[in-house]
């Protein structure tokens, strides 16, 4: 079973993915602050990281330097999946080594699966 | 003459919308500019052939008027470095405000299709759930849109302010008995001591209430893992004094000239929570400085914040 980690504050999107993500036949485990998604990644090496921007405790463009820094979790695809959509953050991301960035309120679930499915390569 | 002249060209209007005072504006200040150079031009003709035997006197003239257009120069530089300033602000704040308002929505969105979609089994007992999850959402938007508005009418100036006979004590009391709920499941006791025979004010009950809202919700809020919220009320001479005692994190010393700005969060809170907007003391302070009174805190970090706001009576 493929294993996600999802990094978000929102309690209410980590539950409405979750479901669904369960009922697709994967397993999500859920952080809701950098720090915390940070210290799951490196325990729990996840096939997938969906990681949210404006977090507690650490941001998550620090997050995403440190996974990138670190030989156990440098490999892990990062989705970056926040509200945040100016040129400097995507150009951030893409700097920093995401698979992919997308807008949350622009995508539905049913696409962010999809997005999921192709950076897990299935 | 001057001022004819001002309102034609609309200045003071543009200036205005700029959020510049007359002599910090760069049009008025390109217009006296204009002014000064054409009248020490005719100055400058008239002593020059007067005084045509005293080249030190004419190049003392001419060098004061050239140090007046210096500085106005100068001052007009610095009149467009804030112009551009507060064009860097408006996108922050567009950037801010879009990414607020699409966190509710992407929750409602996505529990929304969750809700609908044909394909996902939703187990019977989570219906509820969702739909709660879509009602507390709801109100997060409304709550900011509301917010965003009155900001928007202060800052225009076109804040319509209905003002009359009042209980705060009243007005209190109910904020409280509405809070309570919400106190008890934080286990926070939360109490209203009014001193007795409090005359009313003469104010506007809409606006004073988003302001009592607002410092509950906040002392509740930040008050973490229980403790306790203490509301008084009396009066001052010809004030009336309201005071809201929280046991909660209170506001880091270095941060604290900066709590009522727009926007502004605490480093310790931004710790903590990432979903406030950053807009409630901004708009608090806005309504009671309208209101005539003032507001302002005492706070310790780790030990609680007292807010505090007087209100003429009349």
């Amino acid at each position: 079973m493929k294993k996600i980690l999802f990094i978000e504050d929102e309690s209410v999107l980590q539950k409405a993915l979750g479901d669904i993500l369960k009922q697709k036949g994967y397993e999500m485990i859920s952080a809701l602050n950098g720090e915390i998604g940070f210290n799951l990644a490196k325990a729990e090496k996840p096939d997938l990281i969906l990681l949210d921007l404006v977090l507690p405790k650490m941001h998550g463009f620090e997050v995403l330097k440190k996974l990138k820094e670190e030989s156990e979790t440098k490999e892990i695809p990062v989705i970056v999946l926040t509200n945040l959509e100016r040129m400097e953050d995507v150009g951030q991301a893409v700097k920093l080594g995401a698979a992919a960035y997308l807008v949350k309120a622009q995508y539905t679930i049913e696409e962010v699966m999809e997005k999921i499915k192709k950076a897990i390569g299935e | 003459m001057l001022k004819r002249i001002f309102t034609q060209l609309n200045i003071s209007a543009q200036c205005r919308r700029y959020g510049f005072s007359l002599w910090r504006c760069p049009q008025f200040l390109f217009l006296v500019m204009g002014g000064v150079i054409a009248l020490t031009s005719i100055v400058s003709y008239l002593i020059g052939t007067r005084y045509i035997t005293d080249p030190k006197m004419v190049s003392l003239i001419i060098l004061v008027i050239n140090t007046i257009l210096f500085i106005i120069a100068f001052v007009m530089t610095q009149s467009f470095e804030r112009l551009a300033e507060v064009s860097r602000m408006k996108s922050e704040f567009i950037n801010i405000i879009s990414h607020q308002l699409r966190s509710p929505l992407t929750n409602i969105k996505w529990t929304f299709e969750l809700l609908t979609s044909k394909e996902i089994e939703m187990p019977s007992g989570k219906v509820e759930e969702y739909l709660n999850n879509v009602k507390e959402n709801i109100a997060r938007m409304v709550e900011l849109i509301d917010n965003l508005l009155i900001i928007s009418k202060i800052e225009q100036g076109t804040f319509p302010v209905l003002k009359k006979e009042t209980s705060l004590e009243n007005l209190i009391k109910k904020q409280v008995s509405r809070y309570k709920v919400f106190a008890e499941a934080s286990h926070i006791e939360l109490n209203f001591y009014p001193q007795k025979n409090l005359p009313e004010v003469f104010t506007d009950p809409s606006l004073l209430k988003l302001v009592v809202e607002n410092l509950i919700d906040n002392a509740i809020r930040y008050t973490k893992g229980g403790g306790k919220v203490k509301i008084d009320l009396e009066r001052r001479e010809k004030d009336l004094f309201f005071k809201i005692k929280d046991s909660g994190v209170g506001i880091p010393k270095k941060e604290q000239g900066y709590i009522f700005q727009k926007f502004f969060r605490a480093e310790n809170i931004l710790k903590e929570r990432t979903k406030g907007s950053g807009l409630g003391l901004y708009v608090c302070k806005s309504i009671i400085e309208k209101l005539g009174g003032k507001i302002w805190f005492e706070s310790k970090e780790g030990k609680g914040t007292i807010f505090y706001f007087t209100l003429p009576i009349k």
